[in-house]
């Protein structure tokens, strides 16, 4: 580049080489420290692709499409009675989840006080770090014990349910809070009640943010195991439907009990559900991310 | 009546309808709202009236006892410190709660300064496309069912331990007690504190990143001012302020590992009654333990077992909301403190 006069040079040298005079010392440690950072950020992103790649090569090669219309017999078949099960189960789950913490997030965001927000919030967070385990063992104390259920679809959801909850209550206070105030305003003056603000006119430009946080809940609901162990049982059976009594296969438990069987036909089943798993999280992911590009802010990552 | 009359008397009832709507609409909110909060206390309530009985045929040796035995499930059931349970009965959670703290530790230990690195990556190396690619890749990384992670863990990682890193690791640091032996199947204490360490790597990288990019832009610019390298500015200048938020992070993934059910499940090797002797040897957590134990629940007629696997699960929630608390207390700080200061830019 041409320098023109002193001046600019020295801004120049400022600007773009402000490690001309460094050290040595100093410049080394830089570029390593940045370099190992680079290299951990390389490291996670290679586990994951390891992971997909070994995941999906497993799945392919083992997937045959007649699985999706049998059912399990013994240590091969199908798997339509785990993905029914799993449909079914995440179905109740997202029935009672989606109202509860959809109304949940509005109070705290609308009407509470800032007092009770932020107690709800702080202990919605350490609700969902309770672990999934200790939620199915609790259900199955409480319901299937307790209440006598035995294992069934309905204590599967109600675990489920507990699961979801924060992700749902959170991911809507959050994207409302981001509504620009003058909109309540606006809503105020033309004589609406809070009630009526919020069911006619908030909730639009939010519509994006808890659709996110609704489906992020669901992708997380239909990975997990752990809740469902003391709660769903196992069936080889295409669930009957009944919310009672009646125990329901799922995908997971198929993914850990038939990898430790010593034949192939087993493993070639929980591969296979492990890939359609996956498949279907990773739609719901992107589609997540599509949803947050296109009506901007969304769900914070909450993990 | 008058049509106008009448009209007001319509508008008037709408009112009043709106009015009940707007009532009835906030009491159900009130209570959606406080669920959580109920779900909460109702779960530490349930589980921990469930282990009561445990409690007290165990007492403190709970945690002391290493054996964990159903006791003789067809035999007479005796009756000992006024509970009953079959004969022979011992349910000591040592081991299992030794394997949850090694398995978390070895997982912090790896998981911590990858996140550290690569959330300092996100905040200030890349951005653009490349930074929303990274990130939606970590968070990819934390949406993966646990049991998809198990067998990962089953597939690459465990025979990569058992015959490559473990005895590397023996062959070079054989004689630092803990890591000489036989590296085994792979499956064990090594290989669950990785995959561990996989799952917890993207919790605590969301969150330090969120913190470093709280980190005002003045301060950094501030270093940069004095002659400090961007390298320099993040040891310096950005994670002592965000110091407390990291401790924080640090929590959250810990208590993640430590409630993680599947993965260790599937790699842990299933120990039962033994202490692990090295870094590769067969661990069970508390977690991985209730998930194994489901059978012995159903069978045992005292149902002494579901008490006994009550109190693993009081135990763990316990450890769990705890390290929680803290870790949400800390971070909350610095969200406060840094938009306190008034100076983001």
């Amino acid at each position: 580049m041409s320098v023109k006069s002193p001046e600019t040079a020295v801004v120049f040298s400022t600007g773009k080489d402000r490690s001309v005079g460094l050290p040595r010392r100093r410049r080394l440690s830089s570029y390593f420290g940045w370099g190992l950072a680079w290299a951990c950020a390389g490291l996670v992103v290679s586990a994951l692709l390891d992971l997909l790649v070994t995941v999906v090569m497993k799945g392919v090669t083992s997937f045959r499409w007649d699985m999706l219309t049998t059912v399990t017999h013994g240590i091969a078949g199908g798997l339509q009675n785990a993905i029914l099960g799993t449909l079914w189960i995440v179905g109740i789950a997202i029935v009672m989840a989606a109202p509860v913490g959809i109304l949940g997030g509005v109070y705290l965001s609308e009407f509470a006080r800032s007092g009770w927000a932020r107690t709800v919030r702080f202990w919605t967070e350490v609700l969902s770090g309770v672990p999934s385990i200790v939620v199915g063992y609790f259900i199955y104390l409480l319901l299937v014990l307790g209440l006598g259920w035995g294992f069934s679809a309905l204590a599967a959801g109600i675990a489920l349910l507990i699961i979801m909850l924060p992700y749902i209550v959170s991911s809507t206070e959050s994207t409302l809070r981001q509504v620009p105030w003058s909109l309540r305003e606006g809503a105020w003056a033309l004589g609406l009640t809070r009630f009526q603000a919020v069911s006619r006119v908030v909730w639009r430009p939010a519509a994006g943010g808890i659709a996110t946080g609704v489906l992020t809940s669901i992708a997380v609901a239909l990975g997990e195991t752990a809740p469902l162990l003391y709660t769903a049982g196992w069936s080889a059976y295409n669930p009957d439907w009944h919310l009672t009594h009646s125990q329901v296969g799922y995908l997971t438990y198929v993914v850990w009990t038939y990898i430790e069987q010593p034949y192939p036909e087993a493993h070639a089943l929980a591969y296979s559900a492990a890939f359609l798993l996956l498949v279907v999280i990773l739609c719901i992911h992107i589609l997540v991310r599509m949803l947050v590009r296109r009506w901007g802010g969304g769900a914070k990552s909450h993990l | 009546m008058s049509q106008r009359k009448r009209g007001e008397m319509h508008v008037m009832s709408q009112r009043r309808a709106s009015r009940w709507a707007d009532i009835g609409f906030r009491g159900v909110a009130a209570v959606c709202s406080a669920m959580p909060l109920v779900v909460l206390a109702a779960i530490l309530a349930v589980v921990v009236a469930g282990a009561m009985p445990s409690i007290r045929y165990m007492g403190w040796r709970f945690i002391t006892d290493i054996t964990w035995n159903l006791g003789n499930l067809y035999g007479a059931i005796s009756v000992h410190g006024g509970v009953r349970a079959p004969a022979g009965a011992s349910y000591g959670a040592l081991v299992f709660l030794v394997g949850t703290l090694a398995s978390s530790a070895i997982a912090l230990v790896i998981a911590v300064p990858v996140s550290v690195l690569t959330a300092a990556v996100l905040a200030y190396q890349v951005r653009g496309p490349l930074q929303s690619l990274l990130s939606f890749l970590v968070e990819l990384l934390a949406g993966i069912p646990s049991v998809v992670f198990g067998l990962w863990g089953i597939l690459v990682l465990a025979p990569w331990v058992g015959s490559q890193l473990g005895p590397g690791i023996a062959h070079l640091f054989g004689w630092v007690p803990f890591l000489g032996g036989s590296a085994g199947t792979g499956l064990g204490l090594l290989t669950s504190g990785l995959v561990l360490a996989l799952m917890i790597t993207p919790i605590i990288t969301a969150a330090v990143r969120d913190l470093l990019m709280q980190v005002p832009r003045l301060y950094r610019e501030g270093g940069i001012g004095l002659g400090l390298t961007s390298w320099e500015v993040l040891r310096h200048v950005c994670l002592p302020i965000v110091r407390e938020g990291l401790i924080g992070a640090v929590a959250l993934g810990w208590g993640r590992a430590m409630g993680e059910t599947m993965a260790v499940l599937m790699v842990g090797g299933s120990a039962l009654n033994q202490l692990p002797q090295n870094l590769y040897s067969p661990i069970s957590t508390m977690a991985a333990v209730i998930a194994n134990q489901l059978d012995s629940a159903l069978t045992d007629a005292s149902h002494m077992a579901v008490h006994a696997l009550a109190e693993l699960a009081a135990l763990l929630l316990v450890l769990t909301v705890v390290t929680n608390l803290v870790a949400r207390l800390l971070v909350h700080r610095v969200g406060w403190t840094a938009g306190a200061r008034g100076v983001r830019v």
